[in-house]
């Protein structure tokens, strides 16, 4: 396939956004889905999933802490990204990200995770000694009570913060959408569906990274899956995968039916330079494959192990298939000239600044943080974990 | 003309000031153009367009636009009597070193400039998240090059891809309509060195700019204007192929 096909206006021959801009929604979807995961035992009470909510809230975290380095990494000027908190411009809809992402982290998830493992941040800085004492001193930040009755404050303001937290990881990734959605140069793009099915996929792709990270965490340390938990988040991922899978189609059928002057160059696109990646990839691959495999679990009655087996198969097809669809969206938008009457190539470089080393270490980062804050803050709710819910040894009263 | 070691000795260090800002690309100051009094725009003439390239040259020259990048460029059209909806276009180099001969028989041929049509209604200016791509009060769209953070999402915002991200001061550029000309009572570069005079730079807010008569008596057109971008680069005699 030649590099340019057909005719692209001049300064179009060269994407302006990598494989980085590729990696920040995928990022900050899986953020947004972990924590409605979470937010699903804490506001719904749906009680099968506990053992996979401080896990979920530390693996939101874990993603939310690389989520800016894509973007900084792929600024011309990265030095100059603090302007957009100091005079952002506020027609812009990129000028919020910073506000939406300190609000997410700050106010939404720190706290939350903070008031969620303030029982344990306290018992750890007393049972600990040197420097780890040190560090959970601090981390409890002067606030030692963990009385029954400060316990339930913890959990009445903890209640509170999730459910602000739900319409925040809307925002932090509808906002993403939009970012894209709003472009009405592309067509590719351009679309109030946008939002919603970037959304959409993103529950579905962070519940599908917290199931993986509970299957393989509780197999790493030798423990037995809580069937009843996995179950019902698998169950919950074939759902979400169902409603963001018929508004995609929804595009789709919308896109073709009314045909507009972009559609013959886009669905040669489709056809050709994003065909392998998009049918074979997103539609196939990461959609179909793990729609039957989900519907086969709740069809039929299947043993534990092989549901065990068909979750983690279709976990990780689902977490291809978004990430085929983040690539689709944000490098398929750029294969086709704006004139329509052409395409160019996406040339990748391997180990640039915004190359595919860059990208691949910047969706694995998240896990080694992940492992770093599971030792920090262990999530387990079994035998592991410390001294049973429930009063405790208090001290004070501050 | 005779210069003293003295004089020599005071020169130097003003050419030394002087050279820095020519090097820097700093426009000196021009104190008598009063920005309120204008709004520009551009005329192109199509059926006056030879396809020679020398706009694009002088505007790379004058403004140290970087190779394979383009503050303008020349696009040749190809329309099929048969299929006037997909037309074949071509642009070598942004035409800037011309064009071969049509291979192509049948149809229409015609050259169509094209450049940055300094919107009203920008969508680059408004999508830049820190306000460093802004439309000046004469109407013309610029970018501060040492405020933008290069995020290039005004090069995905712009629907005619007039705007770019140089490779070497890494933020977004385009066209300036030469603002460190036209506030001293010139003309833009490509208007300069077009021979035909099918570019001509236009002052809307001036009534006597030829502009004027030009607009109530010949019929013109702006690129996608279904884009409500508030383009002003006008085109007279646009084909309705033309992307």
């Amino acid at each position: 396939m030649p590099p340019v096909q057909g005719y692209m206006y001049p300064n179009e021959i060269e994407l302006a956004w990598s494989i980085l801009i590729v990696v920040y929604p995928y990022i900050t979807g899986l953020v947004a889905g972990a924590f409605i995961l979470a937010s699903l035992e804490r506001v719904f009470h749906v009680d099968a999933v506990k053992p996979t909510y401080r896990l979920a809230l530390l693996t939101a975290l874990a993603f939310l802490l690389v989520a800016p380095l894509p973007l900084q990494l792929h600024l011309g000027h990265p030095e100059r990204s603090f302007e957009m908190y100091l005079t952002p411009h506020t027609s812009s809809a990129m000028a919020m990200f910073g506000f939406v992402y300190l609000w997410y982290l700050m106010a939404v998830l720190l706290l939350e995770i903070w008031l969620d493992f303030r029982r344990d941040i306290v018992l750890l800085s007393q049972r600990t000694k040197g420097l780890k004492r040190v560090f959970y001193r601090v981390l409890t930040l002067g606030s030692t009570n963990i009385s029954e009755s400060a316990l339930r404050i913890d959990d009445r303001v903890g209640y509170i913060v999730t459910v602000v937290g739900i319409p925040s990881a809307f925002l932090l990734h509808g906002y993403v959408g939009f970012i894209f959605g709003s472009v009405k140069a592309n067509p590719w793009w351009s679309s109030p569906l946008m939002p919603v099915v970037f959304l959409f996929s993103a529950m579905v792709s962070g519940i599908a990274a917290v199931l993986l990270v509970y299957m393989f965490s509780t197999w790493y340390r030798k423990k037995t899956i809580d069937m009843r938990c996995v179950d019902t988040i698998a169950r919950y991922l074939f759902y979400t995968f169902l409603i963001d899978c018929s508004l995609e189609m929804l595009d789709l059928i919308h896109r073709i039916y009314e045909a507009d002057e972009s559609f013959r160059s886009l669905d040669f696109m489709v056809h050709t330079r994003l065909y392998l990646s998009q049918i074979v990839i997103q539609v196939y691959i990461g959609t179909l494959a793990p729609i039957v495999l989900l519907a086969l679990t709740q069809l039929l009655k299947l043993s534990e192990k092989a549901r065990k087996r068909i979750y983690a198969v279709a976990g990780s097809l689902v977490l291809t298939g978004v990430f085929a669809m983040r690539w689709n969206v944000v490098i398929g938008g750029q294969l086709f000239s704006k004139s329509f009457l052409g395409y160019t190539t996406y040339k990748i470089g391997l180990v640039t600044k915004e190359g595919l080393l860059t990208g691949v270490v910047l969706i694995l980062l998240p896990l080694p943080i992940l492992w770093a804050l599971v030792k920090l803050l262990p999530p387990w709710q079994d035998a592991e974990s410390l001294a049973p819910a429930g009063p405790v040894a208090t001290q004070g009263d501050d | 003309m005779n210069i003293s070691r003295r004089q020599m000795l005071i020169l130097l260090p003003a050419a030394a000031v002087a050279w820095e800002a020519v090097l820097a690309g700093t426009p000196e100051a021009s104190p008598n153009y009063k920005l309120t009094e204008h709004w520009w725009g551009m005329l192109v003439d199509i059926d006056k367009c030879i396809g020679c390239g020398n706009c694009v040259r002088a505007c790379a020259t004058e403004n140290d636009v970087p190779e394979g990048y383009f503050r303008t460029w020349v696009e040749r059209y190809h329309v099929s009597d048969y299929d006037m909806a997909n037309p074949v276009v071509d642009s070598p180099n942004g035409g800037k070193n011309g064009f071969p001969p049509v291979l192509e028989s049948g149809g229409k041929d015609f050259f169509v400039p094209k450049m940055c049509n300094h919107c009203a209604d920008s969508p680059c200016t408004q999508v830049c998240p820190v306000g460093a791509t802004f439309i000046s009060p004469d109407g013309v769209v610029l970018v501060d090059k040492t405020y933008c953070i290069g995020c290039r999402y005004c090069i995905q915002a712009c629907p005619y891809g007039c705007r770019f991200l140089n490779p070497k001061t890494h933020t977004a550029e385009k066209c300036t309509l030469c603002y460190h000309r036209i506030t001293k009572g010139l003309t833009t570069a490509c208007c300069e060195a077009c021979p035909t005079g099918a570019r001509q730079l236009a002052d809307l807010k001036n009534p006597n700019d030829p502009i004027h008569a030009y607009l109530r008596t010949h019929e013109v057109q702006v690129l996608k204007p279904y884009m409500a971008t508030g383009a002003k680069l006008f085109y007279h005699d646009l084909d309705g192929s033309v992307r």
